[in-house]
């Protein structure tokens, strides 16, 4: 029993890592424009096909994993370009759906530039599983693990230390006092779409071999990136950490213990109730409105 | 939409000039007219079934299309999650006439009315949200829907989905394109009115207003909360009472109806034909129904497609096609009237 | 005879005390004016007495009937209007259709009236747009009436507003600063205005940093200062009190448009 505990919380956590680099990505792109990406779930999918048609071409997985991430930043870069800043005085309503609009250009591009099936990476170590405490653990889910806690550790020290990333929080806290001492609100623009880029590309690698990756999963990595930034508190940083790891811990057990058919159906349900009664999420802090 | 940045401090001139009425209040009782000659017209080039089945497919989702611009152009919500409703709709009839036997109208009818008893208890604490979190909210109701329709597979017949009768009025089935394009027809006309009803009343400049400058709607008295709760009730019953229709004219439902992607197809529609207009909604379904079914062909490319179409629109054309078209139309009449 | 009695009332956002235990009453048609330096809580108080924002603490009276906490569209069904010191004109209707969204309360709203329009509110409808066109006559925006709002200047918007309001009926009309991005003629216009609906019966409450126009203009002022009441009297009153001076003084540095009060 404790060995079926330990091997619900493993996937749990491992799932929800990915939740949480998906939802850091949505807070970095929210921060800095007020509006939520909807493409976010795209830029996974990105990373995980680039990396196998790459792979497919011969290189070495590190290679081609590399080049898959810069391919999905690159994508996210042009994204912002093309789409997000033409539009950039519009409504939250209207980049929201412009956002749709992209990510339903992203699919259908990566099902003619690809193909419908789904496809496999190779695991980074090796598929031979770890025994631990009554439970087998992939090794996979270590390196989803362990490179996202890097991750985090990474983005503590660029926005708490650099000062781009000082930068960006100001212009997120305050645009136009940003803009008055001189802080590039395009350029943060830009840099925050790259930066979600690659974190959702980041998630697709390492989700890929253990999930598999197709040309529409990114949809609802997506939408459950976003209810793990919502759960923590969208725009905090910890709070998307924290959001995600809890709603994979949520997923797992409940598809233990509960029901597996409506596995996919928790995220939306914590998602609602999270809208309906605590909109600042776990962590965050209520905003004020000034009439 | 707010336009504040055009307001300017000098007049361009000093006596506005005539003739530029907005052009909503002209178009009434000649658009209805219109539509309707359009309508009794279209069978003249409907040279087979199969453009009759388009032209109904038109004529249903113009339906919804009618309703959810009510949500978001006018009332200036949002919905990702309308499909939901659709679905819900279509499921609702089915079960009702085919596992329950009830006759048809009445399953529809009865179906209709308790997709909006649903769409009130649930728009009540949904609606208080604003912009993206009202956004999430409706996704996440439509997705929720969409599961268990794909799951409950005993009411349902879960992913594959389940049959349903065809609609018999007094013991006649409407059977034959030409009948239900008729059928479609009137209905779409009835929504069609009903919808430009409530725009020119004192219930659809509440809407109007409260997309304007919902403080300044609130100051007036208008009471924010019912007026949308209204709308969003409203919209839900036209969305559901296509999607019985629907699912009784294709004898098959399936959770597909559902999708988030069938939700973001009906906001393109209606973005694309025009935010605040009726005839904008018909039009935008009419467009980006028929084209995928005239292009099956390029069948690979719809998905991209639509998704450049949503992002175009939206950066070149924010008002859509239909009232994009009027204004210049009715700049281009006032400049050869000249000043009053 | 009070219209509106206004007792303790208190309004924090976070720290800051925003306003703090102000009280003062408002006597029927009478022109009152509320001043005070940037940051005096004037446009909180006027948020305050529409409902837009709930009071932490105190009592809003109007005619002996309470309504703290009560939600805005209340707050106008009991009579009291107002306008914007930031534009909330509704830039996607006609100036008529704005004038006659004013006239919400007046008009029937019946669900199944309007879909089928019924006569009654053909009636109604003809009824409002009728009396839309006076009030636009009577601010002297009859011209802009099938104009867009967003192609309509700054100085005739201001007077949009008020129409809007007017179109209410309301028996205490609250103006933020309605003589604000204003040149002199323009403002003489609303001072007329003011007074002429002063005269009819309708009780005003101006927000105002225009001098000129508040003491032309008003019956009695109310001064506040950092969310608290400072002084209140007639203009003459006011003009020779020493602490009023020294707070305009002390504090005004930049008089700016549009500023946060």
């Amino acid at each position: 029993m404790g060995g079926q505990w330990l091997q619900f919380v493993a996937g749990g956590l491992t799932a929800g890592a990915i939740y949480a680099l998906v939802g850091l990505g949505f807070s970095i792109v929210f921060n800095a424009s007020g509006a939520i990406n909807f493409a976010q779930g795209e830029f996974v999918m990105i990373g995980g096909m680039s990396a196998v048609a790459l792979l497919a071409t011969g290189l070495p997985l590190s290679v081609a994993i590399a080049l898959a991430l810069a391919v999905a930043v690159i994508v996210g870069l042009l994204l912002d370009k093309l789409a997000i800043e033409p539009a950039r005085n519009a409504g939250t309503v209207t980049l929201i759906i412009i956002t749709i609009g992209a990510s339903l250009f992203l699919r259908g591009l990566a099902q003619l530039v690809w193909d419908k099936r789904i496809h496999v990476l190779p695991a980074f170590s090796g598929e031979q599983p770890i025994a631990l405490a009554g439970a087998t653990l992939l090794p996979q889910s270590l390196w989803v693990l362990g490179v996202t806690a890097l991750a985090v550790a990474v983005l503590s020290w660029f926005f708490g230390r650099t000062l781009f990333g000082k930068a960006m929080l100001a212009s997120s806290y305050n645009a136009l006092a940003a803009r008055l001492v001189g802080i590039q609100t395009r350029t943060v623009l830009l840099v925050s779409f790259g930066l979600a880029a690659l974190l959702g590309a980041l998630a697709g690698v390492l989700t890929a071999p253990i999930t598999f990756t197709s040309y529409d999963s990114g949809l609802m990595l997506g939408l459950k990136g976003f209810a793990a930034a919502m759960l923590g508190g969208l725009g905090s940083f910890a709070g998307a950490v924290v959001g995600g790891l809890v709603l994979g811990l949520l997923e797992a057990l409940s598809a233990g213990f509960v029901s597996s058919a409506y596995k996919d159906a928790i995220a939306f349900l914590v998602l609602l109730a999270l809208l309906f009664f605590m909109p600042g999420g776990l962590l965050g802090a209520r905003r004020i409105e000034r009439v | 939409m707010h336009a504040g940045s055009n307001v300017s401090e000098l007049a361009p001139r000093a006596v506005p000039r005539a003739g530029a009425r907005h052009w909503a209040t002209s178009a009434r009782t000649g658009g209805l007219l219109a539509l309707a000659a359009t309508i009794a017209a279209l069978p003249l080039v409907l040279v087979n079934n199969y453009f009759y089945e388009v032209a109904i497919l038109v004529g249903l989702n113009a339906i919804v299309c009618v309703g959810l611009n009510l949500l978001i152009g006018y009332a200036g919500q949002i919905s990702l999650g309308h499909a939901g409703f659709y679905a819900l709709g279509g499921y609702g009839s089915a079960i009702l006439s085919g596992t329950y036997g009830l006759p048809t109208v009445l399953s529809l009818v009865t179906a209709t009315l308790a997709v909006g008893v649903v769409a009130y208890v649930v728009g009540r604490p949904t609606l208080r949200l604003k912009g993206h979190y009202l956004a999430m909210a409706t996704l996440g109701l439509g997705v929720i829907v969409s599961i268990v329709l794909a799951t409950e597979d005993r009411w349902t017949g879960g992913p594959d989905g389940m049959s349903v009768p065809p609609l018999a009025l007094a013991g006649v089935v409407l059977q034959g394109e030409r009948l239900w394009y008729a059928v479609v027809g009137v209905a779409l006309l009835l929504a069609v009115w009903l919808a430009l009803n409530l725009i020119d009343s004192p219930a659809g400049r509440a809407l109007r207003a409260l997309h304007g400058s919902e403080t300044a709607a609130r100051v007036l008295g208008i009471d924010a909360a019912r007026h949308k709760l209204r709308v969003f009730v409203i919209s839900a019953l036209f969305a559901a009472g296509a999607g019985a229709l629907t699912a009784h004219y294709a004898g098959f439902i399936t959770p597909a109806k559902a999708s988030f992607m069938h939700s973001v197809e009906l906001v393109i529609m209606v973005v694309f034909g025009g935010m605040a207009s009726v005839f904008g909604a018909v039009v935008g379904a009419a467009v980006l129904t028929t084209l995928p079914q005239l292009l099956t062909a390029l069948k690979d490319y719809e998905t991209m497609a639509f998704g450049a179409v949503l992002i175009a629109t939206l950066v070149f054309l924010p008002q859509g096609i239909v009232p994009t078209l009027a204004r210049r139309f009715a700049r281009r009449r006032a400049g050869g009237r000249g000043e009053r | 005879m009070t219209l509106l009695a206004v007792d303790d009332l208190s309004k924090a956002f976070g720290g800051v005390r925003a306003i703090d235990g102000v009280s003062f009453t408002i006597g029927r048609g009478a022109v009152h004016s509320i001043i005070g330096p940037n940051g005096a809580g004037k446009t909180t108080l006027l948020n305050l007495l529409t409902g837009l924002v709930e009071p932490d603490r105190g009592h809003i009276r109007l005619q002996g009937r309470e309504l703290a906490g009560l939600p805005a569209h209340r707050f106008a069904a009991v009579g009291i209007g107002r306008t914007f010191q930031n534009l909330q004109v509704f830039f996607n209707m006609t100036a008529l259709e704005n004038v006659m969204t004013g006239r919400h309360l007046l008009e029937r709203d019946a669900l199944w009236a309007t879909l089928v329009r019924a006569r009654s509110l053909v009636r109604s409808e003809a009824a409002t747009r009728e009396r839309a066109h006076e009030l636009l006559a009577q601010v002297g925006l009859a011209d802009w009436a099938d104009e867009m709002a967003d192609a309509m200047p700054y100085g005739a918007l201001k007077r949009l507003e008020i129409a809007r309001a007017l179109a209410a009926e309301p028996r205490l009309l609250l103006l933020d600063e309605p003589a604000a991005g204003l040149n002199a003629t323009e403002a003489h216009d609303i001072d007329a205005l003011i007074k002429q609906l002063a005269a009819e019966g309708t009780t005003v409450v101006l927000v105002e940093h225009n001098m000129k126009l508040v003491m032309g203009v008003s019956d009695h002022l109310l001064v506040l200062d950092q969310g608290r009441k400072l002084a209140e009297g007639t203009p003459q009153q006011i003009r020779d009190n020493a602490a009023v001076v020294e707070a305009y003084l002390g504090a005004v540095d930049a008089i700016g448009e549009g500023a946060h009060a």
